[in-house]
């Protein structure tokens, strides 16, 4: 396997790096399809005002959605062992996700069909669910994953996990759905910003403006608690980043305040979670001030800097285990094997910006306000 | 020790999953390129019945992808959740083709589906029929990617065991996207769904024709779909009859048992075309056999062997005893790294060992099995006969039927009677449920006759589920079947309201004034010359 030009250790890193981008890029782009949907109830009171909002988002929401299930596929891809412990031991928290994203599709799509109020009404509160519940629950488990998550392996690394559904619904679990809500709420709020005009935008202006505050509120308020009370783990043994991957070789300790340990070493990663208050504040101005445009590059640093928050706090773990911390996740030993990072690596190098460049074509395509002309004029509009 | 009920309500639960979102997806992978090839003849030619083409079968083809989008991120989540062995086990080669589906696949159709809809306005003609082409392009990209994957899992190629990680490892990636299996596969599945679409098409043509509304779209998707569907048709039963002869070379119990031949016949072997297979006694009974006619097909030769059911059970007892050494060395080896003996023990049997995991559903401590535990882990290895028996020749039985008919379908539009032939329309419409249903019986085949494995000889299915808890499968179980129920109903209606709804509302026919009008809204006799010219274009496109 000469031919790989990067050793086994860096081809680690650069993945731990890309499922932070793929993460990042679901956040942000399928961010504001789940924050508008969030918002949909509260900012469109009447259904030619809901349907303006559903249209906002209905072009792209579904190329949007991709960066979920590539983020998705990556992790099965490049981390195995995190894919096959995070999906099935947050079984019933993976299910409500599924339910509430199998609405989506069939929300957007069916609820332009029949002009019965009590119809849309439906399908309107189907793309509520839709964008509120995954926001909550990916927030409750990025949450988790700071705590642990119950798990372990057999000699054989079959993953067994001993914990149940409400176990993950802690208080600081919750605490982190609801940055995820106000954050994705905020982000939402300056597409709509952006994309429309009168009373909606109006309403998202006043709704985004007030999460953004509570974003950074509730998003300091975790970090304290993160760096006061919540354990956190450390790897004591020696790492070797080239060796094959398998968890069962480490000793971690766990106590209070070890997630702060990367910060107190390499003090220039503060900046991550700086930003995510500043930007989360910034937002909440700009939603004020109307400035659609720059409150959503405001609300996607925050989206941005508050995931790279959690990677830095817990590198090198990707899923530590709180019922055995020896057994916890990291990216030396929970990854495919190098020839497999590299194929990874080579599609992604080829295909991503290929991705990117498409994307903002279609954006600029679809630029401009959405009004209730554009909606009539559009043959397909939702 | 394995709750079988939890594994077994696992399966199920994925088999519903699957074969519900499969409902959805030929439908995508057909339809599509038909709007595409309409879509051209319209940029071409000019003519706005072309364009109204296009809009009314997106219209159906919305509803359907829409179905298909929720269904599809189901089955992504589900390796993981239901199957997070499997997931760790051979996670470092499948979850790649799934990970280049999303990044070259996905994101492809996904990104364009929402301009084709919403692009109509915004974007010059030759944009908009890029946009179409790039979608169907997508699609069927993903089908690809998918079907690498699923190959795998029917023929592990280009992978091995690693002692260190307790996993299968890639050695060559080339081999898995160039697996025989995979590439027959492939073609077999994109044809069949372009047979659904092709059939789709006409029997809802069919369907206007016959209460004599819409002519003018319907005539001409009819002429597309006949030629479309007898291409692809024509390609489902080659490219079937490549996917058995693979299966001849990697599946041997799969391509017995759906035979249903229990003992090894001299060669060339005999086709059993129907009979009553019986598993217990291990014979068929009232089987009426073609002579040599089996041989033929699946070893291309007159002296090939084909093992039968029960030789090849021979085979996996030998094997079993062969990866209980690999197992062996195995466990030394995960003591001690550096045991050279075990080492080299493990490498001569570790490609039985997959074999071996059949034991853990008798015990865990396999090396200690009794004699009859490992015959009894021998037979293990055949799947239920008859089911397969069946379903494989309704699969078969529809596709020759498919060609019949798109053979006759094609032949009656060339001869511009289409409308005159009544009792053909009311076919068409009848055989609307056709491919779904053959396509159905496919799937079972290909999954069903790979039990009991999750990857043919290398890890067993009921080893492959999660540790879930009974009651959480009961919920997802009973989650998934009604809302599946409940959006399947929806979505039914709303295609038949979009359908009795017809062309006109989405798409009314362009004005007197329009320069189209004259060849579109001519009277009947000019109508037909017209449709006579209409496919050339088509089938040039």
């Amino acid at each position: 396997m000469d031919f790989i030009p990067f050793d086994y250790a860096t081809l680690r890193l650069i993945w731990w790096l890309l499922l932070g981008v793929l993460l990042i890029g679901f956040a942000v782009m399928d961010g504001f399809d789940l924050g508008v949907g969030t918002l949909l109830p509260f900012v469109a009171k009447t259904d030619a005002e809901r349907r303006i909002v559903v249209n906002t988002i209905g072009p792209v929401w579904e190329g949007n959605q991709v960066w979920l299930i590539l983020g998705g596929g990556a992790i099965f891809a490049a981390f195995p062992p995190l894919y096959a412990v995070s999906f099935s031991g947050f079984y019933l928290a993976m299910f409500l996700i599924l339910f509430a994203l199998i609405l989506r599709p069939v929300g957007f799509k069916f609820r332009g069909k029949v002009e019965d109020p009590r119809w849309r009404e439906t399908w309107d509160w189907a793309l509520f669910v839709g964008g509120a519940v995954p926001a909550l629950i990916f927030g409750v488990a990025v949450g988790n994953v700071l705590l642990g998550a119950p798990f372990h392996f057999t000699p054989e690394l079959r993953a067994v996990y001993t914990g149940g559904f409400f176990d993950l619904l802690t208080p600081f679990a919750l605490l982190a759905g609801l940055v995820s809500v106000s954050l994705l709420v905020a982000h939402g709020a300056a597409m709509l910003v952006m994309k429309t005009d009168g009373p909606i935008a109006t309403r998202a202006a006043r709704y985004g403006s007030v999460a953004g505050v509570l974003a950074a509120a509730l998003f300091v308020a975790a970090g304290v608690w993160i760096a006061t009370g919540i354990a956190g783990f450390r790897v004591d043994s020696v790492v070797d980043t080239a060796l094959a991957s398998n968890p069962l070789h480490k000793t971690v300790s766990t106590a209070p305040g070890l997630w702060m340990d990367n910060y107190r070493t390499m003090p220039l990663t503060m900046a991550a979670p700086l930003l995510g208050v500043l930007g989360a504040l910034a937002s909440a101005v700009l939603l004020r001030l109307r400035r659609g445009g720059l409150a959503f590059v405001a609300s996607g640093v925050s989206i941005a800097s508050v995931i790279l928050t959690v990677g830095f706090a817990i590198f090198p773990f990707l899923l530590p285990s709180s019922s055995v911390p020896g057994a916890g996740l990291t990216l030396w030993d929970a990854s495919s094997s190098r020839l497999t990072l590299w194929i990874m690596l080579l599609a992604t190098i080829v295909f991503l910006p290929l991705v990117l460049l498409y994307t903002a074509w279609v954006y600029r395509v679809l630029r401009g306000k959405v009004t209730d002309a554009s909606v009539a004029d559009t043959p397909n509009a939702y | 020790m394995i709750d079988m009920t939890v594994v077994e309500l696992s399966r199920l639960q994925f088999a519903l999953t699957a074969m519900y979102h499969f409902l959805f997806v030929p439908l995508t992978l057909g339809l599509s390129f038909l709007m595409a090839i309409m879509e051209s003849v319209y940029v071409m030619t000019g003519r706005d019945v072309w364009r109204r083409m296009t809009l009314f079968w997106g219209v159906l083809f919305g509803i359907n992808f829409a179905m298909g989008v929720a269904t599809g991120i189901v089955m992504e989540f589900q390796f993981g959740m239901n199957w997070a062995y499997y997931s760790h086990y051979v996670g470092d080669i499948f979850g790649a083709p799934l990970a280049i589906e999303g990044l070259m696949a996905f994101f492809l159709e996904a990104t364009f589906i929402g301009l084709f809809f919403f692009g109509w306005n915004r974007l010059s003609k030759l944009q908009h029929l890029a946009i179409t082409w790039l979608v169907a392009l997508g699609a069927n990209f993903s089908a690809l990617w998918i079907l690498v994957a699923n190959g795998w899992m029917q023929n592990p190629v280009g992978a091995v065991f690693n002692p260190d990680t307790m996993r299968m490892e890639i050695t060559d990636f080339m081999a898995v996207i160039f697996n025989p299996v995979a590439q027959a596969k492939f073609v077999h599945t994109v044809s069949a769904g372009y047979v659904t679409g092709a059939i789709f098409v006409m029997s809802v043509s069919a369907f206007y024709l016959l209460r004599g509304k819409h002519k003018d779209i319907a005539r001409r998707s009819i002429a597309v779909a006949a030629s479309f569907g007898l291409a692809s048709a024509l390609s489902v039963v080659v490219l079937g009859d490549e996917s058995g002869y693979a299966a001849t070379e990697h599946q041997k119990m799969k391509l017995a048992a759906i035979e249903a031949m229990w003992h090894t016949e001299p060669a060339p072997a005999g086709f059993t075309v129907i009979g009553l297979p019986d598993q217990s006694g291990q014979s068929n009974r009232f089987e009426i056999k073609i002579p040599w006619l089996m041989g033929l097909i699946a070893t291309r030769s007159l002296d090939g062997e084909i093992p039968g059911i029960l030789e090849l059970v021979e085979r996996a007892e030998h094997r079993i005893r062969g990866g209980q050494l690999a197992y062996a060395a195995l466990e030394r080896l995960r003591e001690d790294r550096t045991d050279t003996a075990a080492r080299a023990a493990f490498d001569a049997h570790w490609s039985d060992l997959g074999h071996a995991l059949l034991l853990k559903r008798y015990r865990d401590d396999i090396l200690h099995a009794t004699e009859q535990e490992i015959s009894q882990a021998a037979l293990d290895t055949v799947p239920r006969v008859a089911p397969l028996f069946w379903t494989f020749r309704i699969m078969a039985g529809i596709g020759f039927y498919l060609i019949a008919f798109f053979a006759f379908a094609f032949w009656v539009v060339t001869r511009n009677r289409i409308e005159e032939s009544r009792r053909f329309l009311w076919i068409a419409l009848w055989s609307l449920p056709l491919p779904w249903i053959a396509i159905e019986c496919g799937w079972f085949v290909a999954e069903y006759g790979r039990q009991p494995w999750a990857v043919e000889g290398v890890l067993p299915t009921f080893y492959a589920a999660s540790g879930i808890a009974l009651k959480d499968i009961l919920i997802s179980l009973a989650g998934f079947v009604i809302i599946y129920t409940g959006l399947a109903i929806v979505a039914a209606k709303l295609m038949l309201k979009a359908i009795e709804k017809g062309p006109d509302v989405l798409a009314p026919p362009a004005g007197d004034d329009a320069p189209a009008a004259v060849d579109d809204d001519a009277p009947e006799s000019d109508g037909r010359a017209l449709d006579a010219l209409d496919p050339a274009p088509a089938a040039r496109a």
